[in-house]
């Protein structure tokens, strides 16, 4: 029994509750054990993705009930996949929290922080369908919270969107999975792909119906358009680290996209046929066009990151939307990718904000301006996917694959088009940000000393503290040596993205490993 | 040298100057330099198997999959364009050392100057189309940099972005271009792809890729009409503007077109589209640079020209144009960078570069006017110089081309470009040196020091030499280079030499430098006409387009995003609703499998009930307190339903999560208005009204469908029953379930519990750390309050009952695994017997006898569930795996333990934790100075002192 498979959940499960329990006094004491708890999740997840690497399914049957009876947790290259980026990412945005002192802003930070893997974690491992619901739950009420920390009124407006269209989602999951269950008789996943494949051909409406709503329910989560109107505030209006950590809570929805209909409703299905190819590929371009129209009209540069987040959800959905083994390899390499990205675009514009607020305008240079600027140059050439970072690649893998397509004209007009755009958007927020600040400097030098004069020392001595911390930049600095890692190494990365999409087009596979091969 | 090292080396390079230049600027410029130089050298070394027509390779495999590989390869055509791109890049170094003054940052110059040049080597060594794209995009990335590089200048900055935006979206087009190329050969390698011109020509997909290669080379080249890009990327530093602007950059554009002329070229879409464009591009650049008066922009418009001339010769399609155009590229390199770095000079001692400020610098600046006039005349065609040379061949190729049946068109043309080529040459001379001297420029001109003439006089030395020894000093190099461009070695008769006897050619020649000469006579009056005369100002055209844009982009982003929570449902309501519908018209419904069952007249009313209820917090939903009653009502006949219909577990915990709701929205509701106001107009509400019934009715007919349908296959459930007590230990199935079958689920439910308790603390915290916190203190009840807010009756009751409830939730605790009940219903309870206590007595005095903090309860909740669940690991069991077993304690009676018991503690103290933890922090909002008392009860009979009135209290 390979107990370390359910570690990623069970981990910040014991950490979160002992931080509110003992040391939610001491920020010190918090401040260890949350990024000790980190720091151990890498490591889990770096042994959970070789165990994973050569292919096997491990399951996880908890409380020793056999599937489909019982809960199952299953590792798959896909899991342990998203496990890994979601620790990694975890930890990075975790030492820039740390470092800025963000934590400090608000109530039980770090509880809520681990809580938040937890759930994250919980939804990529689980193997059955309404578990899954639990966790979203766990994931999003965490999410509640964070969003909300250290407060402000544009904040609180914003989260309670954020809140009332979450909870129209989760009512939604409940329906979609009711529906799958009148239906089906189960919750497990694989014994729900055995089941939707032997069902009657003369019974499928209402299966029909569940498994879109299922479909819809995601797709709300991966910010789809028109289900996608929760993220530009929410995000803009987060915390911007939190946010960057939230940079993996849209690929969560992409994520059981991907697991649900190759394995449930895989393509070659003939109940749901028409289900998710009629719409979400034609969504997801415009999903992709809007991103990048909010790119160039965004004035404040949370919610040109956050439309830069919807520009690649765009992108990934629509290379997951061929539910082909190609484009679902694409998808992969383009999910990593994108993650790192948008998760590094929002530490940078949060250095930005701590010194100059949130508008996109020119002020005088912020302290620390090259260094700054050369952080954001190279997330905007992430994010616009220009070499010679792995956005490139992942957008020509996106559009080879689409090759063979019947929309290849459009998705690939759509995919340069949006790049363009999102390329003009950038240079004109960093030229303005960045550029005009010297123009600004140069001009009004009386201006700056005035300024200076109505803060009070304190708060000086306070931003000066703020500007020297190193830990921030580390983060970043991170999360760049990431993006430049799966450039370097795309080779071995895309050959594992690739195995990760032959397993989930094989998911006899998976069916085998869960149901112990009985369901032949 | 490797051809990867040679590659990598500018990009290694990089690091250094930015680094270095705390060291001073010469260790920063030397350290590129001698970067540069290492690249030169290693490039050198190749030189032998170059000429001997070998091609140098070195391959990795990058990313197999998709055909992107880290494959170069060195030819004729790559050594020319490398030796051009590092040799004037040494050059380049040197000039710009002496030329940015002390307060520019020289450090990033050359860092971005190096990653300019390895990006430029990269492109003409790549022997995959996708790593050139890279290297491509790369280009563009670093002259935006570049441009921009004196950031406070707003020219620099619209430049940049304007130069960003043109090449970058020609870029983009190639990507498309370049991976249609690639589809039809099965290969990304060039070295595949040149051996395929027939499959390649041969394609429906030709013409697609043809044209948007063209655009990505146009673009770069800044070819008609994507010209306009260039002259204002002239913001530049100057030697950014010879490097990139003049010599390299804008030559990739026709590199690519040279390197695929092998496969692209030779057909008649080719010929229209690159040679016409080629054509146009040369005349127009042409003529604008006679007319500018700004140094540098007469420049920019005559790089134009060039690389137009040099286009429309590839476009030519035949072998003899190809040398012509290569030959152009090497002298066009040589005298045009000289030129500018010149025009540099000029600025940088004149402190202006506006020829009408300028004139009779001869002899103030002798060693310039020398470079400038070689340059210049060699540009203007005038022999023994190198620009002759190539002018004189591309003129005979005119004359054998035929336009569209026109012998005259394309010579015709190419006359009054090369004539107008000639007036703007003489014009940098005679304008800016000749003349008499003058008493008013900015500042006093005066010969540079050899730092900065060194690098142009070494190029027009090569200029002089190449026009006097071609064939012996050029040829090679063109010979090699061209016959890579046209792939092969069966190049035609050429030969490079001044004299070539009276040619067309030498006639056309040598009438466009009269007809220059008198056009600069006459440029007084021309000028006048040429400004008076409208004409569509590009820079202008692109600003208000990228305004315009801009401003649409907000529009339409602001407009969709208008924050209106109750269109963001509608729009939500309605794509559910249309795909669900959408969805069930694909399949087929099978015919209902139950009957419908007779109503009996308590569930009727019940029925009843319940609908009226709903009706009436939909119409009365805007009286918050009232339609909190209302949903109570809703609640409890819900609870009843659930009893109906055989599920008391469901009952019971609806019921005890009524009460817990109820108490917390009233004290919620406490601090709110009593009424929402309408805020949305009526077709509004209409709207969101028409979505709300839809959906409504929807549902209900999908759970309508399913109640009438048995499980297609046999239910998981019966296995649930089953084994509930034979695997579980429990005779209640459900409780069996929640804690055992499904723990997992449960154990994730009250984590949920517990966030968000944790998040409505948080909450609390960070509102009453606002201004909010001095509102509540100030703020005045609404309602008259009532007089005794701690009544006696009712402190004594709840206090009674206190002991009680607590027993009850102990006794459904216990009695949960096998009848009805369990650690949820029971924490409930247990919650709710405080809650009373707080009701009672007022939160002050209550959280004052107050010895666990909740925040402690909810984590030890999850923590006794999550140890309760590890505890299986030490049987090597899987987390949460029950036992249980029974004990024989006499007196006592057989009595069962399980493990579940535990985790159902968990569960109770996470829900009690989590209940008095949002109780607690919403009651802080009423919070006011003056409320803490030691009594229990505002009247006690029993105590000493006076009764006292605590009116204001909550």
């Amino acid at each position: 029994m390979n107990h370390f498979l359910i570690a990623p959940v069970v981990l910040p499960a014991l950490v979160a509750p002992f931080i509110i329990m003992v040391v939610r006094h001491h920020l010190d004491l918090t401040r260890i054990f949350s990024l000790a708890c980190s720091v151990v999740l890498v490591a889990v997840s770096l042994v959970q993705a070789a165990q994973a690497a050569d292919g096997s399914v491990q399951v996880y049957e908890l409380g020793a009930w056999p599937a489909p009876f019982g809960i199952v947790l299953v590792l798959d290259r896909l899991s342990a996949l998203m496990v890994l980026l979601t620790s990694v990412l975890a930890l990075v945005v975790n030492l820039y929290v740390v470092g800025s002192g963000w934590d400090k802003r608000g109530a039980n930070f770090h509880a809520l922080f681990q809580f938040q893997l937890m759930g994250i974690q919980g939804a990529f491992l689980t193997g059955d369908a309404f578990n899954l619901f639990v966790f979203f739950e766990v994931l999003l009420i965490a999410s509640y919270g964070l969003m909300i920390h250290a407060g402000g009124t544009r904040r609180f407006q914003a989260g309670v969107q954020y809140v009332v269209y979450n909870l129209l989602g989760s009512t939604l999951f409940l329906f979609a999975l009711g529906t799958l269950y009148s239906v089906t008789g189960t919750l497990n996943m694989a014994d729900l792909a055995v089941r939707v494949a032997e069902l009657p051909a003369e019974d499928t409406a209402l299966l029909r119906v569940g498994a879109v709503m299922l479909l819809l329910v995601f797709a709300i989560k991966a910010a789809v358009i028109p289900l996608h109107f929760w993220l530009p505030a929410s995000y803009a209006n987060a915390p911007l680290p939190i946010a960057a950590l939230f940079a993996i809570m849209t690929k969560v929805g992409a994520y059981a996209i991907l697991r649900m209909y190759t394995l449930v409703f895989g393509p070659d299905l003939a109940i749901t046929a028409g289900l998710s190819g009629a719409w979400l590929l034609p969504a997801a371009l415009v999903t992709l066009g809007i991103g990048a129209i909010g790119i160039l009209g965004s004035y404040r540069i949370g919610r040109l990151v956050a439309f830069g987040a919807i520009t690649s959800m765009g992108t990934l959905l629509t290379a997951i939307a061929l539910f082909t083994p190609e484009g679902t390899s694409a998808a992969l390499y383009y999910l990593l990718h994108s993650t790192l990205a948008t998760a590094f675009l929002f530490l940078v514009v949060d250095l930005v904000s701590e010194r100059q607020g949130i508008e996109i305008v020119a002020k005088k240079p912020m302290p620390q301006s090259g260094l700054i600027a050369s952080l954001f140059f190279a997330g905007a050439i992430a994010m616009a996917g220009m070499p010679p970072l792995s956005g490139f690649l992942g957008k020509l893998l996106v559009l080879d694959a689409a090759r063979e397509s019947s929309h290849a004209w459009w998705i690939w007009t759509v995919v340069l088009l949006g790049s363009l755009v999102s390329i003009l958007g950038l240079a004109r927020a960093g030229s303005l940000l960045f550029w005009k600040s010297h123009a600004m400097a140069a001009e009004g030098s009386d201006d700056a000393s005035q300024g200076g004069e109505q803060r009070s020392q304190e708060d000086l001595a306070e931003d000066a503290a703020r500007n020297r911390a190193a830990l921030p930049f580390v983060a970043c600095f991170a999360l760049l040596a990431g993006l430049v890692l799966l450039t370097a190494f795309a080779g071995p990365a895309t050959k594992y993205a690739a195995a990760t999409a032959e397993q989930l087009y094989d998911p006899q596979i998976y069916i085998d490993a869960v149901l112990g091969g009985a369901s032949k | 040298m490797s051809l990867f090292l040679i590659a990598a080396l500018p990009f290694l390079g990089a690091v250094f100057p930015a680094l270095l230049i705390r060291a001073g600027r010469n260790a920063s410029a030397s350290a590129a330099g001698l970067t540069t130089f290492l690249a030169f050298t290693g490039l050198m070394l190749h030189i032998p198997a170059v000429f001997n027509g070998e091609v140098v390779q070195a391959r990795f495999d990058w990313l197999p999959g998709l055909g992107l590989n880290a494959n170069f390869f060195l030819d004729g055509l790559g050594f020319l364009f490398a030796t051009l791109i590092l040799g004037i890049g040494l050059l380049i170094i040197l000039y710009a050392r002496f030329y940015l003054s002390r307060e520019d940052p020289m450090g990033q110059f050359y860092t971005y100057l190096l990653l300019f040049q390895g990006a430029m080597v990269g492109i003409v060594l790549s022997d995959n189309i996708l790593l050139l794209l890279v290297f491509w995009e790369l280009t563009s990335l670093s002259s935006f940099l570049l441009i921009g590089y004196w950031k406070h200048l707003p020219e620099g900055r619209q430049g940049a972005r304007m130069a960003l935006a043109v090449t970058g979206s020609g870029g983009l087009a190639m990507i498309a271009g370049m991976l249609i190329l690639g589809h039809i050969v099965g290969s990304y390698d060039l070295s595949v792809i040149l051996q395929n011109k027939d499959l390649i020509q041969a394609s429906p997909l030709y013409l697609p890729a043809l044209i948007l290669i063209l655009l990505g080379c146009f673009t770069k080249s800044a070819q008609f009409p994507f010209h306009f890009w260039l002259p204002h990327a002239m913001a530049a530093p100057t030697p950014v503007s010879a490097y990139l602007h003049s010599a390299t950059m804008v030559k990739a554009g026709l590199f690519l077109m040279a390197r695929l002329w092998p496969v692209l070229a030779g057909t008649p879409e080719w010929f229209y589209i690159v040679a016409t464009t080629g054509l146009i591009t040369m005349l127009l650049g042409a003529v604008i640079a006679l007319f500018k008066d700004d140094l540098k922009a007469l420049l920019a418009f005559s790089t134009v020209s060039h690389l137009g001339l040099i286009t429309m010769l590839l476009g030519f399609g035949t072998k003899i144009a190809a040398v012509a155009a290569v030959f152009h590229i090497i002298n066009h390199a040589t005298f045009k960078a000289a030129l500018f770095m010149s025009a540099g000079i000029v600025d940088h001692e004149a402190h202006t570069r506006d020829i009408k400020r300028l004139g009779g610098l001869r002899h103030l600046m002798p060693v310039t006017f020398t470079i400038v006039l070689v340059a210049s005349l060699s540009m203007a065609g005038i022999p023994p110089f190198n620009g002759f040379l190539s002018k004189e061949m591309m003129l005979e190729e005119t004359v054998h081309t035929l336009w569209g049946g026109s012998h005259y068109l394309v010579p015709g043309l190419a006359l009054i470009a090369a004539l107008f080529s000639a007036a703007y040459s003489f014009r940098f001379i005679v304008h800016v040196f000749l003349g008499p001297k003058r008493s008013d420029y900015p500042a006093q001109p005066h010969d540079p020091g050899p730092g900065m003439w060194l690098g142009p006089a070494f190029l027009i030395t090569l200029v002089i030499l190449i026009g006097l020894f071609s064939a012996k000093l050029a040829g090679p190099m063109v010979a090699v280079a061209a016959g890579a461009v046209t792939g092969g070695n069966d190049l035609p008769y050429y030969s490079l030499k001044l004299w070539h006897g009276l040619t067309p050619a030498l006639y056309m020649s040598i009438a466009a430098v009269l007809g220059g000469a008198l056009l600069l006579k006459l440029h007084r009056p021309l000028q006048a006409a040429w400004e008076a005369a409208p004409r569509p100002e590009a820079k202008a055209i692109f600003d208000r387009l990228m305004h315009g844009l801009t401003k649409l982009a907000q529009l339409i982003t602001d407009g969709l995003h208008n924050g209106a929570i109750t269109r963001y449902a509608f729009v939500m309501m309605l794509f559910i609703i249309g795909i669900s519908y959408y969805a069930y018209q694909g399949g087929t419904l099978a015919a209902a499998t139950r009957e419908v069952q007779n109503v009996g007249p308590i569930p009727l009313i019940a029925w009843f009930c319940l609908v009226i209820a709903t009706g009436a917090v939909v119409a009365k939903h805007r009286q918050r307190q009232l339609s909190l009653v209302l949903i109570g009502v809703v609640g409890l006949v819900v609870s009843m339903g659930f009893n109906y219909l055989s599920a008391p577990d469901l009952a019971l915990t609806q019921l005890s999560v009524e009460v817990v709701t109820m108490v917390l929205l009233l004290l919620a509701l406490n601090f709110m208005p009593k009424e929402s106001p309408i805020k949305a107009p009526n077709w509004v509400r209409a709207r969101d009204g028409a979505i709300a019934v839809i959906g409504g009715l929807g549902a209900s007919a999908l759970i309508y469908a399913l109640m009438l349908r048995d499980f297609a296959m046999p239910s998981i459930s019966e296995y649930h029953l089953a084994n509930s007590y034979k695997g579980g230990g429990g005779t209640n199935v459900v409780n069996v379930i929640l804690v055992d079958f499904r723990g997992y689920d449960t154990f994730g439910e009250i984590i949920v519990l517990g966030i968000a308790a944790l998040v409505i603390f948080a909450l609390t915290e960070a509102v009453l750390g606002t201004r909010v916190r001095a509102y509540l203190l100030n703020r005045k009840p609404d309602m008259p309050q009532a007089g005794d807010a701690h009544p006696m009756m009712m402190v004594v009751a709840t206090r009674v009952m206190m002991p009680l409830a607590l027993m009850v939730a102990a006794y459904i605790f216990f009695r949960g695994h096998n009848l009805p009940g369990g650690g949820f219903i029971a924490g409930l309870i247990a919650a709710i017997a405080l809650l009373m206590q707080y009701m009672a007595s007022g939160f002050t005095w209550a959280s004052e006898r107050q010895r666990v903090f909740y925040h402690g309860i909810i984590g030890s909740g999850v923590l006794i569930a999550a140890a309760t669940g590890l505890g299986a690991w030490f049987n090597d069991m899987p987390f949460l795996t029950s036992d249980y077993g029974y004990l024989y304690w006499p007196p006592l009676e057989k009595f069962e333990w399980a493990t579940a018991a535990l985790f159902d503690l968990g569960v109770f103290l996470a829900v009690v934790g989590a209940v008095l933890l949002a109780l607690e922090s919403l009651a802080r909002f009423a919070w006011q100075p003056g409320m803490s008392t030691e009594h229990a009860m505002d009247i006690n009979p029993a105590r000493d002192d006076a009764p006292q009135q605590n009116s204001d209290e909550v």
